[in-house]
């Protein structure tokens, strides 16, 4: 089931905006209907679905509507014409209370320039969205402390917004939007204002988060490498409408006109994909408890001729091939360990495909993604590589 | 003018025959008369606007010995500048005051303060909810902002005469002037300074599910702080420089002093109240100036 649900939303700018709603359907263009009525087009008949604990990004340029958009979704602009879904409930028909309910439980938002109130301290902060909902002092202290701790800003909570770097500010408001626990995060250029090596942490920082938090963000950028980065899904917009919706991987093999087309040409792919955007879930067998017969079993059922031992906690011991195995099960043994290869090929989840190149053709295995703590996370197989670069320039470097 | 050209000035001037005199000045004096049936609307105001003045702030500061009054005052703006590091204030304030006990207007210094904060507060308990009125409010401010044009530009002496008519004389219809031209700074600077909150923080408070109340008390108002408490100072200061023309209808203070002193040719007399006046401006705007630190 789909969580948000967007249906013919439209936002018309301007006095008396129903006749623009006319307009639109017969087919005019915001560039004709702003010279015929002098009604500015803000998003036109936007339509699609929000799956429950995805990352949905929209994108477009300055001036698509993006922002428009997102407001739309909490109503902090009012829709002219469509509606907006969420759970199953039309926001556009709800009176103020039950938007305040909405907006209090369900979703909260992060804002380009953070939205912070200079006044309050950091806890304070936080502390807001509970505050209004008149949420005793003790508990929403509390949840701010825990929310603060999240963002990794423990430490801050007696200070000013203006004592912040940039970076630092923008975890204080994703701090203060996850201490309502909404269900969805509407995030608006959340990244856009931070410098670009602060923009991608926080980007690895919030697809951290994602993993345990599983929300429902919705993302705006104007930064197609950002979306393409974060996003599980991308929306593209150009003058109030969507031209798109897809994965990365949809939207760069298979734009849909030729506006999208253009977008994307410049993207290096090799550049914009790491080795955690292409890598594919690998069997494993935990050494702790698998044996040969387990691993054999294994590697039949899957076809494979190989496969990484990890211990309980996912983190990787090494690799046993198939002849091996087959070996030590006719003699009866009944331990992994002695077969285990320690020395395997390995790349971190954040290694950019352009440099993977190397170590996929001259490697004979799959090639083991790792994380931080040396724990598996997936396999590169060689074609996945190949795959992802598809339709793109694949020059003499690769 | 050459003859000729007499001739063809009046050809024109007589084309605006038809326009009759408009009797403005006898429509407002009869709305004036009119307004007169309501007298025990404003023998109420008077009433009121006297006890706030009179029983409230100029009897407790006269229960004060003047050498108390100054050293707390002092010391109280000490305390205020203490962090700055900066002591002009206090000294300013010590000095300033016996200089003003040592010429002898002490009793007019009293009933001046009086005046000037009853001026203030009324002011402020108007100004602050019209102009929070004005901001959440488009029509509101349309109206609004002529009139707050017609209290400012209008000659203080013009209201005067009805002031009396309503409020007779004494110290109320000083108040009432007050008001009427110190108030329009207050009005207009918390209508600008809670339409300058930056959009977002608006979107942010109304994001996380405010109700319009809590946006104006948590965003709002304290984010305009500090413009709503500039407009306080220019109304402060504005009740002040009242305070002269209001002694033209019997309101007692320094203000008469300085009136006096015009009147006689009197020199020496109208330095010192003068200077007195000066020394009193100077010690509010610096406090309130004090109130309110632009920054943390």
């Amino acid at each position: 089931m789909a969580k948000i649900k967007v249906e013919g939303l439209t936002k018309i700018f301007g006095k008396k905006p129903k006749q623009g709603i006319k307009l639109l359907k017969e087919g005019k263009t915001k560039d004709e209907i702003l010279k015929e009525t002098g009604l500015t087009v803000g998003v036109n008949q936007a339509s699609f679905e929000v799956k429950d604990a995805e990352v949905f990004v929209i994108m477009g340029l300055s001036g698509s509507g993006k922002s428009t958009l997102v407001r739309l979704l909490n109503r902090l602009i009012d829709p002219t014409d469509g509606k907006v879904w969420i759970d199953n409930e039309d926001l556009a028909q709800m009176n103020e209370k039950e938007l305040r309910k909405v907006r209090r439980e369900k979703m909260s938002m992060v804002f380009q320039k953070f939205g912070l109130f200079p006044f309050r301290t950091i806890l304070s902060n936080v502390e807001y969205g509970l505050e209004v909902q008149g949420v005793d002092e003790k508990a929403r202290r509390e949840k701010a402390i825990q929310s603060l701790e999240l963002v990794g800003l423990k430490g801050y909570e007696n200070q000013y917004p203006d004592q912040l770097s940039g970076g630092m500010q923008q975890r204080v408001g994703l701090a203060r939007a996850l201490a309502n626990d909404p269900s969805v995060l509407l995030m608006d250029e959340a990244f856009s204002a931070l410098d670009p090596l602060i923009r991608k942490d926080m980007q690895d920082e919030l697809l951290e988060l994602q993993e345990k938090m599983q929300k429902t963000i919705i993302f705006i950028t104007h930064d197609l490498d950002e979306a393409l980065r974060i996003g599980d899904r991308i929306t593209i917009m150009k003058d109030g409408a969507v031209v798109q919706v897809g994965t990365p991987e949809e939207i760069l093999t298979n734009p849909a006109n030729e506006y999208v087309e253009r977008f994307v040409e410049d993207v290096d792919r090799s550049k914009v994909f790491t080795a955690g955007n292409i890598m594919v879930r690998p069997e494993m067998i935990t050494i702790e408890k698998d044996g040969p017969r387990v691993a054999l079993q294994r590697m039949k059922d899957a076809g494979i001729s190989s496969v990484y031992v990890v211990k309980r906690n996912k983190e990787l011991v090494g690799i046993v091939h198939a002849n091996e195995v087959s070996k030590a099960v006719k003699e009866n043994a009944a331990d992994l360990k002695p077969l285990v290869q320690k020395e395997v090929p390995t790349v971190h989840t954040d290694t950019p495909m352009h440099d993977l190149f190397d170590t996929v053709s001259n490697s004979p295995v799959p090639i083991a993604v790792l994380d931080d703590d040396n724990r598996l996370k997936g396999i590169i197989i060689r074609s996945a590589v190949l795959s992802a670069l598809s339709g793109s320039e694949v020059n003499g470097n690769a | 003018m050459p003859e000729w050209y007499e001739s063809i000035y009046a050809w024109f001037e007589s084309l605006l025959n038809f326009v009759p005199r408009i009797p403005l000045g006898s429509w407002v004096e009869s709305f004036v008369e009119w307004l007169k049936n309501a007298q025990f609307l404003f023998d109420g105001v008077r009433g009121v606007i006297a006890f706030i003045a009179s029983d409230v702030f100029l009897n407790f500061f006269q229960l004060i010995p003047p050498i108390i009054f100054i050293l707390v005052l002092t010391g109280l703006s000490y305390l205020l500048v203490k962090k700055q590091k900066s002591y002009g204030l206090p000294v300013l304030i010590f000095f300033g005051l016996l200089l003003i006990e040592s010429v002898d207007y002490w009793d007019d210094l009293l009933l001046t303060l009086s005046l000037v904060l009853t001026a203030t507060l009324i002011s402020v308990l108007l100004g602050v909810p019209i102009g929070i009125w004005m901001a959440r409010n488009n029509l509101v401010q349309k109206v609004v902002t002529p009139i707050l044009d017609f209290m400012q530009t209008m000659p203080a002496f013009v209201y005067l005469i009805p002031a009396v008519a309503f409020f007779s004389i004494g110290i109320v219809p000083g108040v009432v002037a007050s008001v009427i031209f110190a108030m329009p700074p207050t009005v207009r600077l918390t209508n600008l300074g809670i339409r300058q909150v930056p959009t977002e923080m608006i979107e942010a408070s109304d994001a996380f599910g405010s109700t319009p109340k809590q946006k104006l008390y948590k965003v709002q108002l304290p984010m305009a702080k500090v413009t709503i408490m500039a407009g306080i100072n220019q109304t402060i200061m504005l009740a002040l420089s009242m305070v002269v023309i209001a002694a033209m209808i019997g309101t007692d203070g320094i203000g008469r002093q300085v009136y006096y002193a015009v009147g006689r040719n009197d020199i020496a007399m109208g330095f010192e109240a003068g200077i007195c006046l000066v020394i009193l401006a100077i010690i509010l705007d610096r406090l309130t100036q004090a109130l309110n630190p632009a920054k943390k």
